[in-house]
């Protein structure tokens, strides 16, 4: 094999040692140029770390393997930081939570309400919340569903390209990004104002149902599109009516990405604060009646996130509160019921794709 | 189906003749629902028997058809419960497509109804007034409140938090789209949107108690090294609490990074992979062939998903309302404390609001709706031009 | 410029899945080399092995050697990035870069190489269009987008882009697949032009066009049902398709079975 040849095909690499090695140095030379300064600090530590080691590795490509390599990997070093800044506040938020809210997650917390204890002393627990929290989200859904996913057959079976359907595709699209807050303000402008009816769990839900309508429509209409053409073909071909084969045919087809995209608006749904401290209201007491008791009084259920909140008030900015344990206790519950939607809906999702 | 003739109707009692029909193809539905193509043949068999369980007295007419129809007495009856069924589902399914648009006309509509009391109320300019003291302190006293700080505030954070997510966000989805190992693809992808099930008063908490505290050494860089920017100049003598917008700022960076992500990675999964092999047959490198082929192509849809994360930032309430010190100035200082935005302001206000107060602060909802809605609609618009090209 | 191949002991998996099996043969310098065999039988997987394109589909690798003039191009010194430059692909849909004008698409694999100046990039692309038989049809509108051309000038755009890098190969991915008669025809004439400089190598589906313009054909075929793809025979296209030395390619040629 002669040299002309080498080079054509051949350039100088680096080694594949090299990357990880420099990675090491990179690490080894930041710690020590720190503790020789005598400041540490974790963030300047990563940070200037990952610089280094971009800069050593483009440099070391740039003068083995030349411009374009080097180019190449800086592309990639860059590529790949982008993705580990994403799980820096995932993992701290993880952290940071647990930590703090495992000092009061206990059976006293998950099965008391706040009834007869000090806002800010000690005992009490999130029982009312986690219930209020379901008996809304559960109103929601009821509300939520059966709307979205009757809306995803008209813009799948019935729209058809019509210029009604392209509307309403597009304010479904417009209608995800409603702030929450706007939805609170306007079941607050219609529903209390100009109806005259009090803050209750009901007010809290229909909020709720503008952020979880589009989630359902999208994620059903998605589904719908997916059941194939000769399903529904076959079946008309059986004389059976469209109206039939939508109901028995194309739904249940569809069942498994629809109930996935519920479980989706539901975990939406559950995180939301700021339209339930707008209509609803929070309170010390376990309250199972989500409609108010008369047109005067308001009738306040707690759910978890306005729990937290008020918890939060309650504690004044101090950290050593019971107030303060049980707001993140209250948050750790709501994040590991969101994340258990979450994980539900992807195995519902995986379950229902295998089927099929 | 088949339009048969009206004598069948008079002569035949209507409910024999519809109910073996409906049992039939509700079986016949159920059975294809079950699985695909192979059950179409059982289930077209047994059909079939549907014609003898027709009353013996069946008219001579309408000779019973030897072709599959499913229903071959059936007659009108059928096919009036059929059209019938047909219309109210028709019915159903296309209000319920009005009543979404239904609802965003009454958003407009309420919001408007409900601010007019305030807004002839109020005694300054609605638009450049910065104060916020919608309800008179005394019976008869001004009144007055405007939204230039919180329309100022809500831009700055929502905009910082656009810089700092959009290139992280193009990054992310680029890693997960060509770089990371395709087995491991998904699960990437999973991971980053488990950032977006995190709640928004979790990411308040987060912000306020763990990420405040630890950017005091952040502001002190930037302020030394680039407090010449007027920007990142930080003007107190005090140690930086970050209660500011630049940590908001971040906060909602982090907030719409799995949103912008996902949809990023959404536009690059339908870069032509002919396009891909062409770059790279030509020797170019990974890099290259992004620049070349996945760049071009996905750059109007990653504008729309930025878009899209700035209309999210606008109206984020509970992280920025915890992190926020409020204050209603337009100071262009982001490292120092203070600033309000339209929604921290709404979840401030509502409970000390009174008759105007409230008026007022659905005024204020009205603008952050127009707002959102006017960035969204851009948005979509780009988005669907590029998915129809 | 053109140079030979030699492909000993080759096989092609995709994850696990064995597709082609032992391929051994030789590609002339200077010639059109086919390959043909009923789909599914590891022609396009086996070409796109010769440029270090099949790796570039998730779990896909290869064992054994192919020599490009002696140097395998799957020794771990060798970069894949010069390998696709030696080796240039023409693929079975034509595929010019949608956002770029018929200019930048023919110069986009020079650019590559670093900074040219102008005068020369003008050259490349006249020679380059010349060489693909496109230049007065497009010299016009340089400027516009290459995707407004039609099919064949499209695909005739992808040659001008592959051979403006002058590669030592040509790989063609049954490069008349997606084109009208008169278009084939135009990429056969080509080919026979392009020839005299290239080292070709043409799957393709069309026998006539395989017995049209090469020089040497291969013939590919499943071993079996659920078994992996085999190079059955390869010799003098004329021979191949007068009398073949396997009873295989003669059935095939016949039109006995694929």
């Amino acid at each position: 094999m002669t040299t002309t040849m080498s080079s054509t095909l051949r350039g100088q690499r680096l080694p594949r040692w090299a990357v990880p090695a420099i990675g090491v140095a990179a690490l080894v030379v930041t710690a020590a140029l720190l503790a020789g300064l005598g400041t540490w600090s974790t963030a300047a530590f990563v940070v200037l770390a990952g610089v280094l080691f971009a800069v050593a590795v483009t440099g070391a490509s740039f003068a083995l393997e030349g411009a374009r390599q080097a180019r190449d990997r800086l592309a990639t070093t860059a590529v790949s930081t982008a993705f580990l800044l994403a799980m820096a506040p995932l993992v701290s938020i993880a952290i940071f939570t647990v930590s703090r809210g495992i000092n009061r997650l206990d059976g006293d917390f998950l099965t008391r309400s706040m009834f007869l204890i000090s806002p800010s002393g000690p005992g009490g627990g999130a029982y009312h919340a986690i219930m209020g929290s379901l008996l809304i989200t559960a109103i929601t859904a009821v509300l939520a569903v059966p709307l979205g996913i009757l809306t995803a057959v008209y813009l799948v079976e019935y729209g058809e390209g019509r210029r009604l359907a392209r509307a309403v595709s597009f304010f479904v699209d417009v209608m995800t990004g409603v702030p929450s807050i706007v939805a609170g303000l306007f079941i607050y402008a219609f529903w209390i104002m100009a109806l005259g009816f009090q803050q209750s769990g009901l007010a809290g839900a229909l909020s709720l149902v503008i952020l979880m309508l589009p989630v359902v429509v999208r994620a059903t209409e998605e589904m719908l599109k997916l059941v194939p053409q000769e399903l529904r073909e076959a079946s008309y071909a059986l004389g059976i009516p469209k109206w039939r084969t939508i109901a028995k045919v194309v739904l249940p087809t569809a069942l498994g990405g629809i109930v996935t995209g519920v479980m989706l608006g539901v975990a939406r749904a559950m995180g939301e604060t700021a339209p339930l401290l707008l209509l609803v209201g929070t309170q010390v007491r376990i309250n199972f009646n989500p409609f108010g008791f008369s047109d005067t009084e308001a009738n306040p259920i707690s759910t978890l996130p306005t729990y937290i909140y008020s918890q939060l008030t309650s504690a004044t900015g101090n950290t050593d509160s019971p107030a303060f344990d049980r707001a993140w206790a209250a948050a750790l519950v709501l994040i590991i019921i969101i994340m258990l939607l979450n994980l539900l809906a992807r195995f519902v999702a995986r379950f229902s794709k295998a089927r099929g | 189906m088949a339009e048969l003739p009206e004598s069948t109707a008079t002569e035949e009692p209507i409910g024999i003749h519809v109910v073996p029909g409906r049992v039939d193809s509700r079986a016949v539905a159920a059975d294809i629902a079950g699985s695909d193509g192979a059950a179409v043949d059982g289930a077209a068999t047994r059909t079939r028997p549907a014609p003898a369980v027709a009353p013996p007295g069946a008219p001579p007419g309408p000779p019973p058809e030897p072709g599959p129809s499913p229903e071959p007495g059936g007659g009108i009856a059928g096919a009036r419960s059929t059209r019938r069924g047909d219309a109210v589902f028709r019915g159903l399914s296309t209000s319920a497509g009005l009543t979404v648009l239904g609802i965003m006309a009454a958003i407009a509509a309420f919001l408007i109804y409900q601010s007019i009391p305030a807004l002839r109320a109020n005694d300054a300019n609605f638009f450049t007034t910065r104060d916020w003291f919608p309800d008179p302190s005394t019976a008869g006293g001004p009144s007055v409140f405007g939204i230039a700080a919180l329309l100022f505030h809500t831009v700055v954070t929502s905009v910082i938090a656009m810089v700092l997510a959009v290139p992280v966000a193009v990054g992310i989805a680029l890693f997960i789209t060509y770089y990371a190992p395709r087995r491991l693809a998904a699960a990437l992808g999973y991971i980053v949107d488990l950032l977006a099930a995190v709640p928004s008063i979790v990411f308040g908490l987060w912000g306020l108690f763990f990420l405040a505290p630890n950017l005091t050494g952040v502001a002190e860089l930037l302020d030394r090294w680039l407090g010449w920017t007027v920007v990142f100049d930080y003007r107190p003598d005090s140690i930086p609490t970050n209660k500011s917008d630049f940590t908001a700022g971040l906060v909602l960076a982090i907030m719409i990074l799995p949103i912008v992500s996902a949809l990023a990675r959404e536009v690059f999964r339908q870069v032509p992979n002919a396009n891909v092999e062409g770059a790279l047959a030509l020797g170019a490198t990974r890099w290259e062939m992004i620049r070349m082929s996945v760049l071009p192509f996905g750059k109007a849809g990653v504008v729309s998903a930025a878009i899209l994360g700035l209309g999210r930032a606008l109206g984020e309430t509970l992280a920025v309302t915890l992190i926020l010190s409020s204050a209603y100035n337009l100071s262009f200082h982001v490292l120092e404390d203070g600033g309000i935005t339209f929604a921290s302001n709404i979840a401030l206000k509502y409970n000390e609001a009174g008759g105007v107060g409230t008026g007022a602060l659905i005024a204020s909802g009205m603008v952050l709706f127009v707002l959102t809605l006017a960035v969204n609609s851009t948005s979509q618009y780009l988005l669907r031009r590029q998915l129809k090209d | 410029m053109a140079k030979s191949i030699d492909i000993s002991g080759l096989d092609v998996y995709y994850g696990d899945f064995l597709a082609v099996s032992d391929v051994s043969m030789t590609v002339e310098p200077r010639s059109v080399t086919a390959f043909i065999g009923p789909s599914g039988c590891g022609k396009s997987t086996l070409l796109r092995t010769l440029n270090r394109m099949h790796e570039v589909t998730p779990g896909a690798r290869v064992e054994g050697k192919v020599l490009l003039d002696g140097e395998d191009i799957y020794h771990s010194a060798v970069d894949p990035v010069n390998v696709r430059r030696t080796i240039g692909m023409v693929f079975q849909r034509p595929n010019p870069f949608p956002t770029m004008s018929i200019y930048d698409n023919v110069v986009a694999g020079l650019k590559l190489q670093g900074r040219q100046p102008r005068k020369k990039l003008d050259e490349v692309v006249e020679k380059s269009l010349r060489g693909a038989n496109l230049w007065n049809e497009v010299k016009d509108r340089l400027a516009k987008p290459g995707a407004g051309l039609s099919g064949g000038q499209q695909q005739r755009l992808c040659i001008a882009r592959a051979i403006a890098v002058e590669p030592q190969v040509l790989l063609m991915d049954e490069p008349c697949s997606a084109l009208d008669p008169i278009s084939t025809l135009a990429i056969e004439d080509l080919i026979q032009e392009l020839k005299e400089k290239y080292t070709i190598v043409i799957v393709t589906h069309n026998m006539q066009q395989a017995a049209r313009v090469s020089e040497q054909t291969a013939f590919f075929n499943l071993a079996g049902v659920g078994k992996p793809g085999q190079l059955v025979e390869m010799d003098d296209t004329q021979k191949i398709f007068t009398n073949p030395g396997d009873k295989r390619t003669e059935d095939y040629i016949t039109g006995r079975f694929g």
